[in-house]
């Protein structure tokens, strides 16, 4: 049956057999580089097309409509536009950093996806710290935009990454506390036992009121951490002009713009694995016939579902509030969301082992 | 006398170079060329970290020598120029010049012009409320409500666009009433949008008022005090939300203003929020107003008679008129000719404007955007 | 205690606040179709109209016997406030052989226009009006010098 795990299965099958493993294994990196760059081109084709297109329809107007149908090549030609725009590079600027800082966010965005699994039995490296592997190397994302604003040698890029740098640092611990609530509920690390464990009921309907609240925050952080309405500052247009990636053009702001959706995508999968169950279809503890039916569904149209109404959830946001200042920001987080998660997490512990939970 | 134009020259050029006073504290431009400044304004602001220390406005970006224009053309075709000072306001400008006419000719008005003027006044008070609304929620950062702004106020424009044949800059009022009768769809397309209109302002307080982000923006920010108001010279809501009683349409009732009901709304706050508040309910109030006339436009004539050619008499004329924004007032000196001798206009922004800097110091970059943005500033209002 | 119960009624309120206004703009998102106003511009030409005072730019009413109502009296180039209007008028003689002031070219300035209707209030024959044209981008300017008598016009009869 068509399936991803048996594709990746057959193809790993047919290598070990054909090549010795050293070569086989080597064959396999080149592959897995391919899909993913393959993987990040189709998301931000479909990821901004989207975004134009909810904003439009919140907005009582069309979005693009003109290039292809429905206006789904108006990515492809914006990428193209930006690919033979001219890449200047301002005088004085720090050549080495000034180069190396589009990289790093690609390249932190490229390895985060590693544990996150797409479908049943189709990941790139089940790590047994899968979530912890997550959340630190989503925190190197950080240097990679400071070194943007300094060595840009332009004080408003300045201004906006030591913006941008406060407002991640911070959201990052309620994050990581949202997520200790399931890791505490599940009792590992890895996301295949993560998603194993919800196999009678996704955690956000098992686990009642601490997980919907460790949910709300998880939303709100993440929102936070990639710099997207309400609390995009470090960008905000009326205010900086662009923020810390004011002086880039051509293709390294289109490297900026990318890595910019695709972290909004993978916070959405990681979000969808804790809270909704991953690739795992809509199950009840004990209704046999309808978990039979639910199973019919590809486990890879699920992940990807759930993702996406995520996603749709976070540029909801985007498009209905207006931005916090940077005070109002960092107090938003030191002092309502820390405390919250930080007593969710007791709360959640509690339940863990009273057993009080689905 | 070359000599001192010389040093004048010299002294301009490094007043727009400031230097801190401070050590460490840092100069930057916002504008000219800015999302959120509404026209060309041009501010240097001081700043330590992210606190402002001092803000300096410098105009003339956009001055067109409007007043030394007006002294070539005569009392029927100066009115026009005014719609293109405050734009947002153009009836209400008009309005105000082609009362200041009369008055040198003391002639009466007919009724039914009376209403009609008045009429076009409040669409016009709430077209430009509208647009100020969405504008300065898109500063701070909602972008959705723009557009919902926009589609009520294209209603108002299409009215407009029937009556008076433009949308923007309509050129309706001449000196003893209006320039054409009113078509005939006027009184249902006005009845139709406010219908629909009383349905939407419901939703502009769930979308932008009650939000917690948005109140959290604008309360406590860009505090003036009542006689701080006053002593800079701020008319209009701007100074209604300090707690000034300046509305012009209560204190000199001008047309028919004396024979209809509505509230002149003050709010104590001070802060950006009390100002808010204040354009929010002058929109309500600016809708009983419509609603009180539309049914009730007496019969006659819709201008009365006046000479081919206008000549005031000698002296001197001032007339005040209240817009979106404040007190509009033209200053006619004349010499008994065509033409005037000087004319004056007196705009609501340029003293609006000169309280900035007393309201944002001790604040953010943030705040300033946000009390730019409640004092609905429009630059060539400013600038004639 | 004050302090908590205030806390938590903070936190709600938030919540509360939010979600109304993301009920107003989840409302639009999935009711596009019916709430959208946009204009697709280029593609509606057919079906635009234009109300009939819109004023557009100022043309001469001339009649299916490519005749026109003015006498040439420069009323409306006194009123036009910058100069818009140029009348250059010649002597017709009449069948009775007196000299008439008549009407040789009406130059029109359209880039010097402000639309502000006092030319078409200050004719005393009807003889202009305002057309509802809103498409004047030229590539060069001097086609935006327009005469308004078509070539070969004359006067209507009976106008004075």
């Amino acid at each position: 049956m068509w399936s991803f795990e048996n594709i990746s299965q057959s193809v790993d099958t047919w290598l070990y057999d054909t090549f010795s493993p050293t070569t086989a294994m080597l064959i396999e990196f080149l592959i897995i580089a391919i899909c993913v760059i393959g993987l990040f081109a189709i998301l931000g084709l479909v990821l901004i097309l989207m975004e134009r297109k909810v904003s439009a329809w919140m907005q009582v107007r069309l979005g693009p409509n003109r290039v292809g149908p429905g206006g789904m090549f108006q990515t492809v030609a914006d990428t193209l536009k930006l690919i033979v725009k001219e890449g200047m590079t301002p005088n004085n600027v720090d050549r080495f950093l000034f180069n190396l800082a589009p990289f790093i966010v690609m390249i932190v965005a490229m390895v985060i996806l590693a544990p996150i699994m797409f479908a049943k039995n189709f990941q790139i490296w089940d790590i047994n710290i899968g979530i912890l592997f997550i959340t630190a190397v989503s925190s190197v994302s950080v240097i990679g935009i400071l070194m943007a604003g300094w060595a840009s040698n332009n004080k408003y890029s300045l201004l906006g990454a030591m913006r941008s740098g406060a407002q991640i640092v911070s959201y990052e611990l309620s994050a990581g506390l949202s997520v200790l609530s399931i890791v505490v509920l599940t009792g590992s690390l890895k996301i295949s036992d993560i998603i194993n464990s919800q196999q009678n009921g996704w955690w956000i309907f098992k686990g009642h009121i601490p997980v919907i609240i460790a949910f709300v925050i998880f939303i709100i952080a993440v929102t936070a951490e990639t710099n997207r309405a309400p609390f995009d500052l470090a960008e905000a247009e009326s205010e900086l002009t662009a923020g810390f990636h004011t002086e880039y053009s051509g293709m390294k702001f289109a490297l900026f713009f990318l890595a910019e959706y695709v972290n909004v995508f993978i916070v959405c999968a990681i979000g969808a694995t804790l809270f909704l169950g991953g690739w795992m279809p809509l199950h009840f503890g004990t209704a046999n016939k309808f978990n039979e039916v639910m199973d019919y569904i590809p486990s890879s149209l699920w992940f990807f579902g759930k993702t996406f109404f995520l996603i749709f959830i976070i540029m909801w946001f985007r498009w209905t509030f207006p931005r916090l200042r940077i005070d109002q920001l960092l107090n938003l987080e030191w002092k309502y969301l820390l405390p919250i998660s930080m007593f969710n997490l007791l709360l959640v512990t509690v339940i863990a082992i009273l057993k009080w939970h689905f | 006398m070359r000599h001192l134009y010389r040093e004048t020259q010299i002294i301009s050029i490094n007043s727009s170079t400031t230097s801190p006073d401070v050590e460490g504290d840092l100069v930057i431009n916002v504008g000219p060329q800015h999302p959120a400044t509404h026209g060309v304004l041009h501010l240097i602001i001081t700043l330590n970290g992210e606190t402002i220390k001092k803000v300096e406005p410098h105009l003339g970006y956009i001055h067109r020598s409007i007043e030394k224009m007006c002294e070539s053309l005569s009392y029927r075709q100066f009115i026009y120029v005014t719609s293109r000072m405050d734009y947002l306001s153009s009836h209400i400008n008009n309005h105000g010049c082609a009362m200041c006419v009369e008055k040198g000719l003391q002639i009466e008005i007919p009724s039914r012009a009376q209403v009609i003027r008045v009429l076009m006044d409040e669409l016009t008070r709430l077209a430009s409320h509208q647009l100020w609304w969405g504008a300065m929620t898109m500063d701070v950062g909602a972008l959705t409500p723009f557009f919902h702004a926009f589609r009520e106020r294209e209603m108002i424009n299409d009215i407009m666009e029937e009556t008076c044949g433009a949308r923007l800059t309509m050129n309706y009022m001449v000196p003893g009433g209006v320039m054409v009768d009113i078509h005939p769809n006027f009184q249902r397309k006005v009845k139709e949008f406010i219908t629909h209109f009383k349905n939407k302002i419901g939703e502009y307080d769930e979308l932008v008022t009650g939000n917690v982000i948005f109140q959290n923006r604008m309360k406590g920010v860009g505090y003036i005090s009542k006689e701080d108001a006053i002593s800079y010279g701020m008319t209009g809501p701007s100074a209604r939300g300090s707690g000034v009683q300046c509305d012009i349409r209560k204190l000199y009732p001008y047309e028919v203003y004396d024979k209809v009901q509505f509230d002149e709304i003050i709010e104590t706050g001070g802060d950006s929020f009390a100002r808010y508040m204040v354009r929010m309910k002058e929109m309500r109030q600016s809708l009983s107003i419509l609603e009180q006339l539309i049914d009730n436009i007496p019969e006659g004539d819709f201008q009365a008679k006046t000479k081919a050619v206008l000549k005031l008499p000698k002296g001197e004329f001032y007339s005040r008129i209240e817009t979106a924004r404040g007190e509009f007032g033209v200053y006619i000196v004349s010499e008994g000719g065509t033409t005037p001798y000087r004319i004056k206009f007196r705009s609501p922004g340029f003293s609006n404007l000169s309280a900035l800097d007393h309201m944002a110091r001790g604040g953010k970059i943030g705040d300033l955007i946000a009390m730019m943005g409640t004092l609905d500033l429009v630059i060539p209002d400013i600038d004639r | 205690m004050a302090f908590l119960r205030d806390y938590i009624k903070d936190v709600f309120g938030a919540v509360r606040s939010s979600l109304k206004g993301m009920r107003l703009t989840g409302y639009y998102a999935l009711h596009h179709k019916k709430e959208k106003i946009t204009q697709q511009y280029p593609d509606n030409r057919d079906e635009l109209v234009l109300p009939e005072r819109f004023r557009g730019e100022v043309v001469m009413l001339h009649d299916e016997n490519n005749e026109h109502a003015c006498t040439g009296c420069t009323a409306c180039e006194l009123a036009c406030p910058n100069g818009t209007i140029k009348i250059i008028t010649k002597f017709d003689i009449t069948p009775e052989g007196k000299k008439k002031k008549a009407l040789d070219t009406f130059v029109y300035h359209l880039e010097l226009c402000t639309m502000c209707n006092l030319c078409i209030v200050a004719c005393p024959t009807d003889a202009i009006k305002m057309a509802q044209t809103f498409e004047h981008s030229v590539f060069d300017r001097n086609k935006l010098t327009k005469v308004l008598n078509k070539p070969g016009s004359k006067i209507r009869e009976g106008i004075e």
